[in-house]
């Protein structure tokens, strides 16, 4: 049986344009991209080049580090660019894509009975495998280990978050297979983690998983957080992870033997004039979702959620792992005596501003950063959003300290970026916690 | 608002690198972003941040401070008043105060200020905002009686040797107004300790009969010494125990109304600025040691009651405004338990065991302050070995 785990600390910010139910249909883009920056720490080994045609499932570009591991081609077209930035590093593979998508079929035939060899061979060949994440660190994982157990999160609590409930509506059956795929990669057990508040009939057709319920606020949600509380990660152990959206995935290309990376995302917040779930395909330009769909100019487009995504321009490519988009207003500007007298409401977890903390009820965020850095001065604020049994604040000096000894002992391998994002919305002296910890997770690999 | 932007726009260049007093750049930093938030934006990790900072975390604390330094310049005027038998308003009495408080602040703030802004242009780093408390606190600790020059002095010794040779805000060991008070009373104790330093009284203006400027503290010092059994008459000259707590009794200038000093206590809770914690765990502390004394008996001091020691001398005022400074303070959640439940017992300790000094709470404060490090050590190893343990089971 699974476990019940109620998480206390944390905290939930309500932003302005969570997005509806409803699910709006726009014209399938014209280009796509798949952008190695997306993945940690890869250096990518290219495989086609400009002008190749290619089908969806062809791989574009392979790990350097491990050349079995293949990110492939979303839909079928052309190659249009490589993209390149500073010292030739491979920011982009642009594809103009196809009319219609024409795949490449894989034999996954009798997948049931296939060993995990075969079935990882598969999943490394058509491009799935690069949803799998392995933690420690949170790389791509590694096909030469068996991880001792893999987590699904299979509810999102981040703010503005999509609703899996909607998004993964009719993926009943791949979300089955996909689970069934998975049990076979892991010695161990694989462990769905469900919200008790939230909707999870999705999953209701999946078998032979540890279910375990959470209940509390973000991050909740986080599978690094699920995996502190259920089973936490020692010196020398590996845990893989991945989204439902990507299990969906490797179900119907088990299913199907296609790759068929189409999937239903929320585009949300306060600049968005619809906000709702869209229909669109993993790597997607997202200016058809934007186009006539934004409130204003002045805006910051992120892939992913409004804590870690990532920023895009407003005709850029949705990130390999995101399932929303997040648009809210760019705060660029001055604002008179706002650390004494705010000008305009904005979320925070300090009594400070009682009336913001205790009495609005969603806001309107902007990027503003509402202070300058600082050096550390208050204590005990981290607690608050950190639900998992690590010292934070002590972590990251550690970090900062380059203190391999010290990091090991207060958990680095627990956590990735995102778990210690919430940490970072709350600092008072706005340290770039997560820029921090993405240091010292570096400094780690290395080192082991 | 448009318009005042257009003038910090226009003036920037000058302070800028390359500008005419672009040795002033700090400063001028400093100035502006008083006055306006930048139009910065987040770059990296999360794309939205809490309205909180700094700046406003430390003028929570400078209006805490307002209730006990307001009550301190009336209470200046009242003790003078008092002790030469003059009948004045409430107002002539915080007049007379505010005049004798205003020099220390000024003295303190601008020598404080300009220390930081150089040292802020010197290493190129932004001016903190924590000295708009420490150079509050450091006049609110001094006898009303200090020359000016001892503050500017011990405000300066503070800054440097408190505070930049340890790295500048957030990196210092101890509490820099109490290193300023500690520079002063080691220094220059006669200045600083006594019965005339309280209540500024020059010479030749003539007192009531009886009067003596002596602090509960300092008679019970004496009591005790000389085998005088404890009893209420021992409260500062002509004052009853609600007195102390009311704060009509000589001592430094904002440290003796606890009424007005729990209203601080109040804003920085309610506020979460302050920690709940070690302001619990000190009075627990304090209430512990003087309950074993009262156990023990003996002399003065031991029979006093234990929550008397609560509602004189600064404990009240280093508890809520200095025990929390969380830079100086235990870091850990734990660990400020421990922090604050021993200062209170050195308090007591000091007080009864010193027959020198009779104040206690500034000692405890930064013999604690040193040994914040450590115990907060401590607890980070009990997070270390359930991490460990986990492995080995």
């Amino acid at each position: 049986m699974g476990q019940n785990i109620k998480i206390k600390r944390g905290l939930d910010i309500n932003l302005e344009g969570s997005p509806s139910n409803d699910i709006y249909s726009v014209n399938s883009p014209a280009t796509f991209a798949i952008k190695p920056t997306d993945i940690k720490g890869l250096v990518p080994k290219m495989n086609v080049k400009q002008g190749d045609e290619v089908k969806a499932g062809d791989c574009l570009f392979t790990d350097k580090k491990n050349e079995r591991i293949c990110f492939t081609a979303p839909v079928s077209g052309e190659i249009a660019e490589v993209v390149r930035g500073d010292r030739r590093a491979i920011l982009a593979v642009k594809i103009l894509a196809d009319s219609k998508v024409s795949f490449k079929s894989f034999d996954t035939s009798g997948y049931e009975t296939k060993s995990a060899d075969e079935l990882k061979e598969l999943l490394l060949t058509s491009g799935l495998w690069p949803f799998i994440v392995q933690r420690p660190f949170g790389v791509l994982a590694d096909p030469s280990v068996t991880p001792k157990a893999i987590h699904v999160s299979g509810f999102d609590s981040a703010p503005l978050a999509a609703d899996v409930s909607i998004t993964l509506k009719g993926e009943e059956a791949n979300i089955k297979a996909g689970f069934e795929v998975l049990k076979k990669l892991t010695s161990g057990k694989v462990h769905l983690n469900l919200h008790s508040a939230k909707d999870s009939s999705v999953y209701a057709a999946v078998e032979g998983v540890e279910r375990n319920d959470f209940s509390g606020p973000h991050p909740s949600g986080l599978v690094g957080v699920q995996i502190n509380k259920i089973d936490p990660i020692n010196k020398g152990e590996v845990v893989w992870t991945l989204k439902p959206q990507h299990v969906a995935f490797i179900g119907k290309f088990f299913e199907t033997g296609n790759l068929n990376l189409e999937q239903t995302i929320a585009v949300a917040g306060s600049e968005v004039s619809k906000p709702g779930y869209y229909t669109t395909i993993v790597g997607a330009d997202v200016s058809g979702l934007l186009a006539n769909n934004l409130l204003s100019d002045n805006v910051r487009v992120i892939s992913g959620n409004v804590l870690t995504g990532t920023k895009i321009l407003k005709n850029g490519y949705l990130g390999m792992h995101d399932t929303q988009i997040s648009v809210i207003p760019e705060g660029d500007h001055y604002e008179l005596l706002g650390w004494l007298f705010p000008s305009y409401p904005r979320p925070t977890i300090s009594s400070t501003f009682p009336i913001f903390k205790f009495l609005k009820k969603t806001f309107k965020a902007n990027t503003n950063p509402h202070g300058e850095h600082r050096a550390y001065v208050v204590t005990g604020q981290y607690e608050k959003v950190m639900p998992m049994d690590i010292m934070p604040q002590q972590l990251i000096k550690s970090i900062i300290a380059k203190d391999l000894e010290q990091m090991e002992n207060l958990g680095i391998y627990e956590v990735i970026e995102e778990d210690m994002a919430l940490c970072e919305f709350v600092c008072t002296s706005k340290i770039d916690v997560q820029r921090v910890l993405s240091e010292g997770l570096e400094l780690m690999a290395e080192e082991s | 608002m448009k318009f005042l932007r257009d003038q910090v726009d226009k003036l920037k260049p000058t302070f800028s690198e390359g500008g005419k007093l672009s040795f002033l750049h700090s400063t001028f930093d400093a100035l502006e972003t008083f006055l306006f938030v930048p139009n910065h934006t987040t770059h990296s990790g999360g794309h939205i941040r809490d309205g909180i900072d700094l700046k406003r975390t430390m003028f929570i604390v400078v209006i805490a401070l307002l209730p006990a330094l307001m009550f301190g310049m009336w209470n200046l005027g009242y003790q003078f008043h008092r002790a030469t038998g003059m009948e004045v308003s409430l107002f002539e009495n915080f007049w007379y105060g505010m005049l004798q408080t205003l020099p220390i602040i000024i003295v303190s703030y601008g020598v404080g200020l300009g220390i930081e802004m150089a040292f802020a242009q010197f290493k190129g780093h932004p001016v903190n905002e924590g000295f708009l408390v420490t150079g509050l606190l450091i006049p609110m600790v001094m006898p009303a009686d200090v020359p000016l020059w001892m503050v500017g002095l011990a405000t300066a010794f503070a800054v440097v040797i408190g505070k930049e040779v340890f790295g500048g805000t957030g990196m210092n060991l101890l509490n820099p107004a109490l290193t300023a008070r500690m520079f002063l009373y080691i220094g220059y104790t006669p200045e600083m300790s006594g019965d005339k330093c309280w209540v500024p009284i020059a010479d030749g203006v003539a007192t009531v009969d009886g009067y003596s400027g002596a602090t509960t503290l300092g008679n019970v010092g004496v009591a005790s010494s000389n085998g005088t059994p404890w009893s209420d008459s021992l409260l500062s000259w002509g004052t009853s125990i609600s007195d102390s707590i009311m704060g009509t009794i000589p001592g430094s200038i904002a440290e003796t109304s606890v009424i007005a000093i729990l209203l601080g206590a109040v804003i920085l809770i309610v506020t979460g600025v302050g920690s709940w914690k070690i302001m619990l765990s000190t009075v627990i502390g304090a209430l512990f040691m003087g309950g074993i004394l009262n156990l023990a008996g003996g002399n003065a001091w031991y029979d006093m009651p234990a929550w008397y020691h609560l509602v004189i001398g600064g404990f009240m005022f280093g508890t809520v405004f200095m025990t929390t400074d969380p830079v100086s303070a235990a870091q850990t959640e734990r660990g400020k338990w421990i922090y604050g439940f021993f200062i209170g017992l050195l308090t007591v300790l000091i007080r009864v065991y010193n027959p020198g000094y009779p104040e206690g709470i500034m000692m405890a404060i930064l013999l604690m302050n040193v040994f914040a490090p450590l115990i907060d050590y401590r607890v980070i190893q009990s997070n270390i070995k359930t991490r460990l343990n986990r492995v080995k089971a």
